[in-house]
């Protein structure tokens, strides 16, 4: 058994006394003497020329400090893209400006036109409804389809259509996969829709800027899962503040998903208006403003086509994507259709062929960019459906199916650019048959229908790639930051130790799992040990917390920080024990010389460091801090099993969720508690896509789901207790701690299963539906039944 | 939110004054649709008059076949005190979250008249008698459409008088965000015949389906409604569900809620 | 402005508000206390949830002159004298009911009105009594799991730890 704090210990959270006890430090709880709040005036239209703005009567209003239009943003630079995409034909990716207050034109339905700063909130509210616009309404460009026409209305009027690229993966490929699938024994197509989603973290988005005139010292507060990331773009590519001017903190942050890793147009208004204004300025978005501001998830429109030989064997696939950017290319937009999505369209499976083709579209709608899975639950989704499709087709098991297919030897070089170092399918496939009492589902069935329920079972797998890496590959493929992490370990002088770390935590718990790394490594107690996070000016750098990277990116460079620390420590209790380095072991946090009974406590090591009366100095520094930069040699890959069983009402076509399975493979797991939890909340949204949420914008580019009360989230009632399990487990190869990333495998894993569970209900009640689009909301199904 | 004062009287007396000056007023119920309106700035009054504080708009009381509920009780009081009319009880407590149904009232659900709300659903098919500051209204007079009622400018509902029928049940199935009634079926049987109330379907907000009336006044079975239909054409259609789909279950509620009420 | 004065967790409070002023803003901006969290404008989220009189109430959903007199509870009250973590409290903990935190000071608040309503509810009325509180980080799993425990029922039995 591991020890309460080490490494596989469930050790309870440290961060929950706080968050428990109302004494968390979110954004919101941030003011700054003197601030002013700043309200944004935002375009109620989609698309449209902006013809003249008067603020003349605002600005005589009580309160108001200034107004700002897109004028005032002028010399400044647009909110930059940071993947450049190259298309099919070798050409730069089309790429529009992205002003910080719309120039020009309005682009979607709440798109900042004007800023009002005031005394108070609503004052700044008052006046921007005495703002007067000249705004001329253009057609709206939505549908993806449409927008790709002949002719159509262009969103960006300077860029020769409305396609910002045309990629093709892998380009070579594409001659013998159309050659594979014309000359294949069978062929399952199926078109889809990936749907528009919102991530919605339960904290809406918070910004602060703050300006030291007697310093020239700018300070955003934000709510972000990566300040350096925030402090890099918005320093040099907006606003031309250089790093050591420019501290950027992101304190408690309530939830991110993906929404909170982009630079957006409030986080460098505030920080501009602070200095422009010589005053603090706080915004703080309610959650109607988050839905027509926060980027927006998913949205792809797809056929994929899947080969297969005579005996069942996949020969390839094909497929054909729409990936809606919205009006403006978000931060990391343009990578998820491609180089998130692309890669992982081999699945679990030998595939020998396989061509992925997505056209990415510019609508009048808000910028849609990575959310909790980012790429990889699309591409699942596609293939995990069509397998299932293909099998109803062919009359056979979808799970033998699945494992005639499998992947069974590592390392696997896939088709599609990626080496899987390790994984073993057929486990996760039996550990899933067996928890989920696959072989009891006949008998369930039954007891299901004697109700006059429809029942039905849905199986999937996934492949999930974690720790975006490396960054001289990705660099290459058009990334315009490196994918490293860095850490720093702090060992002060009488012991105790802070973790500096590159990696931001917003609900994964590392201020609790990183300690039971270190603490496991230096064999003392893991209350010894403090995670800093969030705040540039602590720590030296990071590139922040997404695509699961945190503990094997971050971890690892934290473990290479720590080794040294090991290594530089060895040789002070060499020194003071008076042997050799080589002789020294380190155990139970006491530094013993081999073969001897001579030993020396940790903490007289770390005072030596810091009082270095008794030191080897001709030969070392003082001190115990050592820093490491850990730039991954590839991706990690996750992978598992899920299961859904439904129950749908025959009468109203309402689904049910009657139990859900996962089986994971995480490799080494450090606190098995929080990674059941990462799994938990990843199914709930997962189940959240497949049977509740729709981001939905009508003709004329107006949401109609722009609250709680027409966008539907999960809730208690909405969801089962799950079962999860990750008993599998191949360490992955290439990072010092075998791990492989926890947080988004529950909403790749969980879509799937459940519409695969849906469509089998239903065919088991004598209905011929083959698909059915997420939501598969009450009427969606109803209709689909009755179709 | 526009600034406007806010008043807390404690007498009905006072709130009616204050509602009927020529101050630009609006009564506040529990508030919880009038406050997030506020929120976004879609009204503006230069006066809110809270009722929370008036004594005499609270209570459930059960005399003779009527129960009686007074405009500012919540929901929360009505689940839990309306046991002589336990599917009115089961409607309350079904209202929103518990949090809501500790200030949402029964006068301003039914003043409000949401489209898809429950309680008109339950007043309509229980014949009840709105009571207000000044008259009586028979709920087959008071529901005049969505968010239309017979109330006259600062007229508050003091008191909803519900005849106890012998049979009822409501019920909901819900919108899946909102939770509000997608489409609701109050079903109650009175010694004089069966009345049947919709709520969340129309276009024209809660109405009686007289055919099923007619029907299950007959045979109050739920196969007495088989085969019966609304008409998909003036029902709501949004991105929660067709026309058709409403249309549809109108009728599958009904069966349910007379089924249920059976027991 | 009109003076309001009301007890929160015991203590006397007072503040000089707007008739617009929510409970949510005076208590936050006025009293400090922040823990009452506002993830929505539509009284969906039940981040903000907080005791008023014993019940629970949207404090972004009823003026902070409505609460006049009254008896306000918040989760910064809501731990044992000695400053540890209450029942309620210990079982997020101990099941870890919570991630970002964010809408955990709401939840706390309704499972502590579920628990005075209904002491020993199922896991059906616990789901139930939650839907006006949204999570997207524990997919209720835990908080579910963690009220059962506090209300001293064995959770043994339910998967995953």
């Amino acid at each position: 058994m591991p020890k309460d704090g080490g490494i596989g210990a469930s050790t309870k959270r440290r961060e929950d006394v706080r968050f428990l006890t109302g004494a968390g430090n979110y954004t919101d709880d941030i003011n700054v003497r003197g601030q002013a709040y700043v309200h944004f005036l935002r375009s109620d239209v989609a698309h449209g020329r902006i013809n003249g703005i008067d603020t003349g009567a605002a600005e005589a209003m009580p309160g108001v400090v200034r107004i700002f239009t897109g004028a005032d943003f002028e010399g400044v630079g647009g909110l930059p893209c940071g993947w450049l995409v190259t298309d099919r034909f070798g050409q730069p990716m089309q790429e529009p400006p992205h002003p910080v207050l719309a120039q020009g034109k309005v682009r979607h339905v709440g798109d900042p036109i004007c800023a009002v700063v005031a005394d108070t909130l609503e004052q700044a509210r008052d006046a921007a409804e005495a703002i007067v616009l000249d705004i001329e309404e253009l057609p709206a460009v939505v549908d993806m389809k449409a927008a790709l026409a002949e002719g159509a209305t262009k969103v960006h009027d300077d860029l020769k259509s409305n396609l910002c690229y045309d990629w093709g993966f892998v380009e070579e490929n594409r001659e013998a996969v159309d050659k594979a699938i014309k000359e294949a024994a069978h062929v399952t197509t199926l078109e889809l829709v990936n749907q528009r989603l919102v991530a919605n973290p339960m904290e809406p988005r918070v910004a602060v800027g703050e300006y030291n005139r007697g310093t020239g010292d700018h300070t955003l507060y934000t709510t972000s899962q990566n300040p350096h990331v925030i402090r890099l773009l918005m320093g040099a590519f907006v606003l031309g503040i250089p790093e050591h001017k420019l501290r950027v903190v992101a304190p408690d942050v309530g939830g991110g998903f993906g929404s909170k890793i982009f630079h957006y147009a409030e986080e460098a208004f505030c920080t501009f208006a602070a200095k422009a204004c010589n005053r603090p300025v706080k915004w703080t978005a309610s959650r109607s403003e988050a839905f027509l501001s926060d980027a927006q998830g998913r949205d792809h429109v797809t056929k994929i086509e899947l080969a297969l030989d005579k005996d069942n064997n996949f020969t390839a696939i094909r497929t054909d994507t729409l990936a809606n950017m919205g009006a403006y290319l978000s931060t990391f937009s343009t990578s998820v259709p491609t180089w998130l999505h692309g890669v992982l369209m081999a699945g679990n499976y030998k595939t020998p062929l396989i061509y992925v083709n997505v056209r990415a579209v510019f609508t009048n709608t808000v910028p849609v960019d990575a959310y909790r899975g980012a790429g990889r639950p699309e591409a699942t989704f596609q293939l995990e459906r069509v397998i299932d499709k293909a099998a109803r087709e062919l009359g056979v098991d979808p799970i033998a199916l699945r494992r005639q297919n499998f992947i069974t030897e590592f390392p696997y070089a896939t088709p599609v650019a990626v080496e899987y170092d390790t994984g073993d399918y057929v486990a996760t496939m039996d550990k899933l048959e067996e928890v989920a009492d696959l072989t009891g589902f006949a008998a369930r069935r039954k007891a299901s229908e004697a109700k006059g329920m429809l029942r039905g079972l849905g199986v999937n797998c996934y492949i999930e790639a974690c720790g975006i890496a490396p960054s001289n590959l990705v660099g290459q493929l058009g990334a315009r930051a490196g994918l490293y992490d860095a850490a720093t370990v702090r060992v002060n002088a009488t012991g105790s130790i802070s973790v500096m770390v590159g990696a931001h935590s917003h609900g994964q718990g590392h201020e609790t799992t990183f300690p039971q790394v270190v603490a496991e490594m230096l064999g003392i107690d893991a209350s010894q040990v403090e995670i800093v996070h969030g705040d540039t000016s602590k720590i030296p750098f990071g590139m922040g917390t997404y695509g699961s990277r945190s503990l094997a990116v971050c971890g690892s460079a934290m473990v290479r920080a720590t080794e040294k620390i090991i290594n530089k420590a060895k040789k002070i209790a060499a020194h003071l024990m008076e042997a050799s380095e080589a002789d020294i072991e380190l155990k139970d946090g006491a530094f013993s010389v081999a073969g001897t009974d001579k030993s020396v406590a940790w903490g007289d090591v770390t005072l030596a460091a810091y009082v270095p009366h008794n030191y080897p100095l001709e030969d070392i520094e003082p001190g115990l801090e050592e820093t490491a930069f850990y730039d991954p040699a590839n991706f990690t890959y996750p992978s598992g099993a899920y299961a859904c069983e439904v129950e749908v009402d025959p009468e109203t076509g309402k689904v049910t969720i009657e139990s859900f399975t996962a089986v994971d493979d995480f490799g080494n797991i450090i606190n098995p508690m929080i990674v059941d939890g990462q799994v938990h909340g990843g199914i709930a949204q997962g189940i959240g896509q497949a049977l509740l949420e729709h981001c939905v914008y009508d003709d004329n580019g107006q949401l109609q789901s722009a609250s709680y009360m027409d966008y539907a989230m999960p809730r208690a009632d909405d969801v089962p207790f799950y079962a999860v399990d990750h008993s599998c487990k191949t360490p992955c190869t290439h990072n010092p701690l075998g791990v492989k990333g926890c947080g988004e495998a529950g909403a790749i894993g969980s879509p799937p299963s459940v519409v695969n569970a849906v469509i089998d209900a239903l065919q088991s009640g004598g209905k011929n539906v083959t698909h059915i689009d997420m939501p598969l909301s009450p009427s969606r199904v109803w209709a689909a039944m009755n179709g | 939110m526009y600034s406007f004062e806010l008043e807390r009287p404690t007498r009905l007396a006072d709130a009616v004054k204050l509602l009927s000056d020529s101050t630009e007023s609006l009564p506040l119920g529990g508030g919880q649709t009038l406050i997030p309106t506020l929120k976004q700035r879609l009204a503006s009054p230069e006066r809110l008059v809270s009722l929370a504080g008036i004594a005499e708009l609270k209570g459930v009381k059960t005399e003779g076949g009527t129960l009686t509920v007074g405009g500012g009780t919540p929901h929360a009081t009505v689940a839990a005190e309306a046991g002589a009319y336990p599917a009115l009880a089961a409607l309350a407590g079904n209202i929103g979250d518990p949090a809501v149904r500790n200030r949402g009232t029964i006068g301003g659900s039914l003043a409000n008249n949401d489209p898809s709300a429950c309680y008109p659903a339950a007043a309509l098919a229980s014949g009840a008698t709105l009571v207000t500051d000044r008259r009586e209204i028979a709920a087959d007079d008071f529901f005049q459409g969505m968010f239309s009622t017979a109330l006259d400018e600062g007229e508050i509902i003091t008191a909803v008088r519900f005849p106890i029928p012998e049979a009822a049940n409501y019920q909901k199935f819900e919108q899946p965000a909102s939770r509000f009634a997608l489409v609701g079926v109050f079903v109650a049987k009175y010694p004089d015949g069966v009345r049947v109330a919709v709520t969340g379907a129309s276009e024209e907000g809660v109405f009686r389906w007289s055919e099923a009336e007619t029907a299950l006044s007959a045979d109050f079975r739920a196969e007495a409604v088989q085969g019966l239909s609304v008409p998909a054409e003036g029902m709501i259609g949004d991105l929660h569900g067709s026309k058709a789909y409403r249309a549809h279950l109108v009728g599958v509620m009904t069966k349910r809620a007379v089924a249920a009420a059976k027991g | 402005m009109t003076q309001v004065s009301m007890t929160v967790n015991g203590k006397a409070a007072r503040g000089d508000v707007e008739g617009r002023t929510l409970l949510s803003t005076f208590l936050r901006d006025q009293l400090g206390l922040t823990g009452t969290h506002v993830g929505c404008d539509t009284s969906q989220c039940g981040a903000c949830v907080v005791h008023v009189d014993g019940k629970a109430v949207k404090s972004c959903t009823i003026f902070a002159l409505e609460a006049e007199g009254a008896e306000v509870a918040t989760i910064e009250g809501q731990a044992n004298a000695d400053g540890s973590l209450n029942v309620i409290q210990q079982a997020f903990q101990d099941h870890h009911g919570l991630q970002c935190g964010f809408c955990t000071p709401g939840m706390v608040m309704s499972a502590a009105a579920l628990l005075k309503e209904n002491p020993k509810p199922s896991e059906a009325e616990v789901r139930d009594y939650l839907e006006g509180n949204l999570c997207r980080c524990t997919g209720y799993h835990n908080i579910v799991k963690a009220i059962l425990a506090a209300s001293g029922q064995d959770v043994g039995a339910i998967a995953a730890e």
